[in-house]
C-alpha cells in the first residue's frame, strides 16, 4: 500500500471507529435497558437508510469534476476537521468536560428505563427501536461522509470503504462481545488524531481544488499534518497554562496531567 | 413548520457547528486562494495562514464564554454543549 494509501486508510479508520464506539454505546443502551430485538430491528432500519444514502450519493459524488468535488469536500473537511480539534483541544486543556462513554451509556440507559413501553409493527419496543434507529442513523452518517469524500478525493472509494467497514465490525464486535460500553477507547485522544487528519487533508484538498499547486505535491501531506498536530498541541499547552493561571471566563474544568485529552 | 426547522437546525448543526467564523473563515480562505490562483499568485499558503488563524480566534470565543455554557454558580462540573453535534 502507498503512503497516500496507508494516510487514507488511517484516517478512515480512526474517524470510523470513533464514531462506531459512539453508536455502540447507544445500541447498547437501547438493548439492555429496553429490549434486544427491538435495538437490533432499528439498527438493521438504520444500515438500510445508510446503504440507501450510498447507492444515491455514492455515485453522484463520483460523476462530480476533480476540482468541484476538492473544494467541496475541502471546504466540508476544513470545517468538521476544526470543530473536532477545536473541541478535542478545549478538552485535553481543562476547559470542557472529557467525553466520558460510560458516563453517556448510564444516562442513556437511565432515560430509556424511564420511557413507557409502546408496541408497534416494526418492533416489540418502539422506543427502543427509534433510539437505536437514530443512533446509529446519525453516526453512521458521518461515516458515509468520511468514505465517501475521502475516497472519491483519493480515487479509492473502496479502500476507504473496507477501512470503515474494519473500524466498525472491530468496534461493534468488541462492544457485543463485552456488553458494555467501549470506555477504554482513549476517545478523546482519537479525537484528537482524527481532527488533525481532517484539517490536514482539508487544507491540502481545498487548496488543490481552489488552484493552489503544493510544493512536493502530495508529499505536502507529510508536512502538512505534523505542523497541524504541532500547532494543535501548542495552542492546548497554551490553554492549560490559561487554566493553571485562571485566565478566561468560561466554563473551565480542572485539566488533565497529559496535554492530549485520554 | 417545527419539523422544518428542526430539519434546517440539524443540518446546520451537522455542517456549520457551533461556530460559523470557522465556517465563513474557510469560505474566505477557499475563495483567496482562487483568487490568488487566477492572479498567477502562488496560492498555497494562504489556507495554512487562515488555520493559524481562525483556530486560535475560535478557540478564543469558546473559552471567553459565547462557545461553551456560562458557569453561574456552584462548583466546576462538567456540562455538554446543548449544540453538540453527533459525534463530534
Amino acid at each position: 500500500m502507498s503512503a497516500a494509501g496507508s494516510a487514507l486508510f488511517i484516517a478512515v479508520f480512526l474517524a470510523c471507529a470513533v464514531e462506531a464506539v459512539e453508536a455502540t454505546t447507544i445500541v447498547l443502551a437501547a438493548g439492555t435497558a429496553r429490549d434486544w430485538r427491538s435495538a437490533g430491528t432499528g439498527s438493521v432500519a438504520a444500515l438500510f437508510v445508510l446503504a440507501v444514502i450510498v447507492a444515491v450519493l455514492g455515485p453522484a459524488v463520483s460523476h462530480l469534476p476533480l476540482t468541484t468535488l476538492r473544494v467541496l469536500v475541502g471546504a466540508l473537511l476544513l470545517v468538521f476537521g476544526l470543530q473536532w480539534l477545536r473541541k478535542a483541544i478545549l478538552r485535553a486543556s481543562g476547559h470542557k468536560a472529557l467525553h466520558d462513554e460510560a458516563k453517556l451509556y448510564a444516562e442513556h440507559l437511565a432515560e430509556a428505563k424511564g420511557q413507557q413501553a409502546r408496541r408497534s409493527f416494526l418492533a416489540p419496543d418502539w422506543y427502543g427501536f427509534t433510539l437505536s434507529f437514530k443512533g446509529v442513523l446519525l453516526e453512521g452518517l458521518e461515516v458515509v461522509f468520511i468514505v465517501l469524500t475521502f475516497g472519491a478525493n483519493a480515487k479509492n472509494v473502496g479502500l476507504a470503504a473496507i477501512s470503515a467497514v474494519c473500524a466498525v465490525v472491530l468496534v461493534a464486535g468488541a462492544g457485543f462481545a463485552i456488553k458494555a460500553p467501549l470506555a477504554r477507547v482513549p476517545e478523546n485522544t482519537l479525537k484528537f488524531v482524527v481532527g488533525i487528519m481532517l484539517t490536514s487533508f482539508g487544507i491540502f484538498w481545498g487548496g488543490e481544488g481552489a488552484g493552489a499547486h503544493w510544493p512536493g505535491s502530495d508529499a505536502a501531506l507529510l508536512v502538512i499534518i505534523p505542523a497541524v498536530a504541532l500547532f494543535g498541541l501548542g495552542l492546548t499547552a497554551l490553554l492549560r497554562r490559561s487554566v493553571e493561571g485562571g485566565g478566561g471566563s468560561g466554563t473551565r474544568l480542572p485539566a488533565p496531567a497529559s496535554p492530549v485529552a485520554r | 413548520m417545527s419539523k422544518l426547522r428542526a430539519f434546517g437546525a440539524f443540518w446546520y448543526d451537522f455542517v456549520i457547528g457551533d461556530d460559523w467564523v470557522v465556517a465563513a473563515g474557510i469560505v474566505l480562505g477557499l475563495a483567496g486562494t482562487y483568487g490568488l490562483h487566477r492572479a498567477g499568485v502562488t496560492a498555497w499558503w494562504l489556507l495554512p495562514l487562515v488555520l493559524v488563524v481562525l483556530l486560535p480566534l475560535s478557540l478564543a470565543r469558546a473559552v471567553s464564554g459565547p462557545l461553551l455554557p456560562r458557569r453561574t454558580h456552584g462548583p466546576r462540573t462538567p456540562q455538554a454543549s446543548p449544540r453538540t453535534p453527533p459525534g463530534h
